[in-house]
């Protein structure tokens, strides 16, 4: 699975209640969500992401609170990918379940700018950067977790499990 | 092996495990609210599953958005009674029934020692408290966990906090709490469990302890846990008649690494804004003057912090200008400081009492912020934005500082009244 566009860098610790805040919450239409996404930081985060973007950030990515609007946001607003220096734990699950692909890279925040061009290489752990003709390590992701990412999340992976065991 | 691996060898129906490894649990309670039960539920259609995998093992308590402060609340509080009634899932917390989830659920004994519990909720790790394996996950997760029961979960690796000596005067256990933070970052104990031990902890009551395994996620942490004892067996058999199978580490159990902190000389300490991490002793921000004080939340709701505020507001007034808001973190708490007049003592020192919700802790009504204001607040996070306005400010603190501080209208050591 390979995924291309250009880079938005944040910084370390982006918490869940700055890419969602709680306000929006009482809604569960991704499109609305979207349109909030991250908006505390970056006002124009939206329009910028609809070209479909990849996120680069620092570590601890996605820390607070549970709330699964968090990655939806993001995804329904054009985020293809988020590549990050680590995440935490309970955002990282809800990414994959979701289907938003993350993938954590130690170096990507020093190596990559704004605007960058990236090409991330899901099966191999892989990211090039296009513009400025890096290559650089990522964390190779488990073969049951791609599965997940390419069934678009858990919900089509478990439709299709329970299926296969004549549960559905 | 410690307790976290014996919780999810047990849970898995291993003999033994250790870190890194992936396991599927068998889940035994799961918890929603009203935030990210809605969004489950949803999901649970689309999976296409009839029927719960167990509906005696749900709990779905509505307190973030109560009563309905929007209509659009109210719609989210009618789609999580509608599927309470078609799966007939009798642990069903309604407005006036319940109060803040992870406080329900722990008075409503459903939480117990050696059992695994994930709750649509990141402080879901505040069971650790009472010896449960408590995690947090996502709303698409716990469909999952409704139509099967199971979730895949990676053994953590195990930080061990030994705390010992004696907390000077109104200094405890949530200044110990974020003093660890402080000290260990908002990423230190990331995908790990964190496990307290040593002598102050045995000597907590069960709200302190609750405090501080609910704040472990704000380093990271999968869950934070302690071995329960004959305290915590006997609050949990006042609270269910359920069998009850406690686990606890071995002597020679393995840890990551081992924390010894000494909290003698621990000063009453302060989470300045805007990470969690981001911790002073109070001495290095007193003065800085506030237009709220919050006293409430799934961290420092309980009765014993109510009582503590009490006693330090009791016959006195909060400073003008300040707004005090209290929110007991449930119906039981409430009902309990009513009948010890310990509301009384708070409305007449000038608190405007609350009912239980998560309310301003998570930003969503009774109580937030305007541009460039200041509130302390015994709650969990101070991120930007977090109670309001992105450009107003977060303190945290103990329910004593919070406390102070409301009376002076400044950031004040409690221990200077």
């Amino acid at each position: 699975m390979e995924i291309k566009g250009k880079a938005i860098a944040f910084g370390d610790d982006i918490n869940t209640d700055v890419i969602i805040p709680s306000k929006y919450l009482t809604t569960l239409d991704p499109d609305e969500l979207a349109k909030h996404a991250m908006e505390g930081l970056d006002p124009k985060f939206y329009e910028k992401a609809r070209e479909g973007v990849i996120i680069v950030a620092g570590k601890n990515f996605g820390c607070g609170s549970s709330r699964e609007h968090a990655p939806i946001a993001l995804k329904h607003a054009g985020v293809r990918c988020v590549v990050a220096k680590s995440f935490a734990r309970i955002f990282y699950r809800n990414a994959i379940n979701i289907g938003l692909p993350v993938v954590e890279c130690p170096s990507i925040l020093e190596k990559t700018n704004d605007g960058d061009e990236l090409l991330v290489d899901l099966a191999e752990g892989e990211i090039l950067n296009l513009t400025k003709n890096l290559r650089l390590q990522a964390s190779k992701l488990p073969s049951f977790i791609l599965e997940i990412i390419s069934a678009d999340g858990l919900v089509e992976h478990l439709k299709r499990r329970l299926e296969k065991d004549g549960k559905l | 092996m410690n307790i976290s691996e014996k919780i999810l060898a047990r849970a898995s129906g291993r003999k033994e495990v250790s870190p890194g490894e992936i396991v599927e649990a068998n889940v035994d309670m799961a918890m929603v609210n009203d935030i990210t039960g809605p969004l489950a539920i949803e999901t649970f259609h689309k999976i296409g599953v009839k029927k719960v995998w167990d509906n005696n093992r749900i709990v779905m308590v509505l307190d973030h958005q109560v009563p309905a402060d929007s209509a659009k609340s109210a719609e989210l509080h009618k789609i999580m009674r509608k599927f309470a009634r078609e799966q007939n899932i009798p642990h069903f917390y309604d407005v006036g029934f319940g109060g803040v989830c992870h406080q329900v659920m722990v008075e409503k004994g459903h939480v117990r020692p050696g059992e695994l519990i994930v709750g649509a909720d990141s402080h879901t790790c505040t069971y650790g408290a009472l010896g449960a394996f408590g995690t947090g996950i996502g709303s698409t997760e716990m469909a999952a966990v409704f139509a099967t029961g199971k979730i895949w979960l990676k053994v953590p690796e195990t930080i061990k906090i030994n705390v010992s000596g004696e907390f000077q005067n109104f200094v405890g256990a949530k200044d110990l709490i974020l003093n660890v933070i402080g000290q260990l970052g908002a990423d230190g104990a990331n995908y790990k469990a964190m496990e307290f031990d040593g002598p102050v902890i045995k000597n907590m009551n069960i709200s302190e302890r609750l405090t501080i395994c609910n704040m472990a996620v704000e380093a990271g942490a999968k869950t934070g846990i302690i071995n329960p004892d004959e305290k915590v067996m006997a609050y949990v058999k006042s609270r269910t008649e359920k069998p009850i199978e406690p686990l606890k580490s071995d002597e020679d159990a393995k840890y990551e690494k081992v924390v010894d902190l000494d909290v003698g000389s621990l000063e009453p300490q302060v989470a300045c804004p805007s990470s969690v991490d981001n911790v002073k002793p109070v001495s290095e921000v007193e003065g800085i003057p506030v237009d709220q004080a919050f006293v409430g939340s799934c961290t420092n709701g309980r009765i014993e912090d109510l009582r503590i505020v009490a006693e330090i507001v009791k016959g006195k007034k909060v400073k003008s200008g300040v707004r005090f808001i209290v929110t007991p973190a449930s119906h039981e708490v409430y009902l309990q400081a009513l009948r010890e007049g310990v509301l009384e003592t708070l409305a007449k020192a000038g608190a405007c009492i609350c009912n239980p919700t998560c309310g301003a802790c998570f930003g969503g009504h009774m109580g937030l912020l305007a541009d460039g204001e200041t509130c302390i607040s015994s709650s969990n996070r101070n991120f930007t934005g977090r109670m309001g306005s992105p450009k107003a400010k977060i303190y945290l603190a103990s329910p004593a500082t919070v406390a102070a501080s409301a009376l002076k209208g400044e950031i004040t050591d409690p221990r200077r009244l």
